[in-house]
């Protein structure tokens, strides 16, 4: 098949929110069997399933768009870090120290806000794959959105000590919400074609939200400069580096093979 | 929305409507209603179409496999399984029969969504155990994605909700 620019432009595009998903499923992973509670466990659990299960689709989508053909183990297993298109939000540890499971809930909220907006919008995609798979992620992230709201106003809202950790959690993932609405890596033919969702355009209304969640957790919005952002260009921290050492081990040590 | 191409596809969608899903294993793929279509070709080739409850099920694979075995028995080795995303499956799709077999089994069953695809929070739901309505959610993700955690404080067991999605 011939290289078009509006087929490499969506290849691009399903990779970068594929990459999002997969790699927030891979940490969110590593919450099961350490989380606080063993609801929590299976909670984050199938949270983390959900967001492979988008993964999968938007992964298998872009392989279909790519020259030569990739599938979707390709694309996750066989792929650097420079390769990979995934916000930095998502890579980083849970804590510098033991993980931080308020971090965790503050990384959740903005995904998962982040990503209920984007999906809603995508279900009117002009590309009916997309469009498909928006349909049903944006039902899934509902409730990962709804459960991270519950936990921010329990823990914001709770004892002095919860609140002050919930605060010092939101305040370390805040520096790396605005690279969610770096649209600089979305082809304006996809915008013109309506394939692709503007990130710049879910900013007011996914900031609007999480303050209104802050609030009500009596937590302050905080006011902070973004950090670094890069993810979108590959341009990603050690962080990433690490983590696919523990995802892909398996798979390139032992290419091909079945079970 | 099940369809049939052709009459005599009856026969073969009632051996495909059989195979149970392997994660609750009183329904069928049909009271889940993620069966959405049986065809069959002239040639008697069998196309078969399902959709999954959440993107990241894992037992579509084992499903697939299942319907294949199950046509295989049935004397219908020409048979292929597709897997479509669209339209995205709901709880509303679960049979009335599929209903009353998750209670048996002591699964609350999801309520009826509301139409704009915005999922209201249950408030309260009946124990599938004894019957009381005072009940509370533990959490919103119980042993798999589709259902959640709850507990009756009447009866003090803890029981599945399969969720409205």
């Amino acid at each position: 098949m011939s290289r078009q620019p509006t087929r490499d432009s969506a290849h691009d595009y399903a990779l970068a929110l594929g990459d999002d998903a997969l790699v927030m499923a891979q940490r969110m992973g590593e919450w099961i069997a350490s989380a606080p509670q063993i609801e929590e466990d299976i909670a984050l659990g199938n949270l983390a399933l959900d967001q492979l299960g988008q993964a999968r689709t938007l992964l298998s989508y872009a392989g279909s768009l790519s020259e030569p053909l990739r599938t979707e183990d390709d694309l996750a297993y066989l792929r650097d870090a420079a390769d990979f298109r995934n916000v930095l939000l998502v890579e980083r540890p849970w804590g510098p120290g033991r993980p931080d499971f308020g971090v965790a809930m503050a990384r959740l909220l903005v995904l998962s806000t982040y990503q209920w907006l984007l999906y809603d919008d995508l279900r009117s995609s002009t590309d009916a794959t997309l469009a498909a798979i928006a349909a049903k992620a944006v039902k899934e992230v509902d409730y990962h959105r709804d459960h991270a709201k519950l936990w921010v106003l329990r823990l914001g809202d709770g004892t002095e000590e919860s609140h002050l950790r919930m605060q010092a959690a939101v305040d370390a993932e805040w520096p790396y919400v605005e690279e969610l609405f770096d649209g600089s890596f979305v082809h304006p033919a996809l915008l013109d074609e309506g394939v692709a969702v503007d990130p710049t355009s879910l900013r007011a209304a996914v900031l609007d939200r999480l303050a209104s969640v802050l609030a009500e957790a009596t937590l302050e919005l905080p006011d902070v400069t973004p950090a670094a952002s890069g993810g979108r260009r590959g341009e990603h921290t050690d962080h990433l580096t690490e983590l696919l050492a523990d995802m892909q081990g398996l798979a390139r040590t032992h290419q091909g093979a079945t079970w | 929305m099940s369809t049939l191409t052709k009459p005599d596809a009856q026969p073969v969608w009632e051996v495909v409507a059989a195979v149970l899903d392997p994660e609750v294993p009183v329904l069928t793929i049909e009271d889940l209603g993620i069966l959405r279509a049986v065809e069959v070709d002239d040639d008697g080739t069998v196309r078969v179409v399902i959709t999954p409850t959440y993107s990241g099920c894992p037992a579509m694979e084992t499903i697939t496999t299942d319907v294949l075995s199950a046509l295989a028995r049935a004397g219908h080795t020409d048979a292929e399984v597709e897997l479509v995303l669209a339209p995205a499956w709901t709880t509303d799709w679960i049979t009335d029969q599929g209903r009353r077999r998750l209670e048996e089994f002591g699964i609350a069953p999801p309520q009826p969504r509301s139409s704009d695809g915005v999922v209201g929070l249950t408030l309260s739901l009946r124990c599938p155990q004894c019957g009381s309505p005072e009940t509370r959610e533990l959490s919103h993700f119980g042993s798999t994605a589709c259902k959640s955690l709850w507990v009756c404080t009447a009866c003090r067991e803890p029981f599945d909700h399969f969720k409205a999605i």
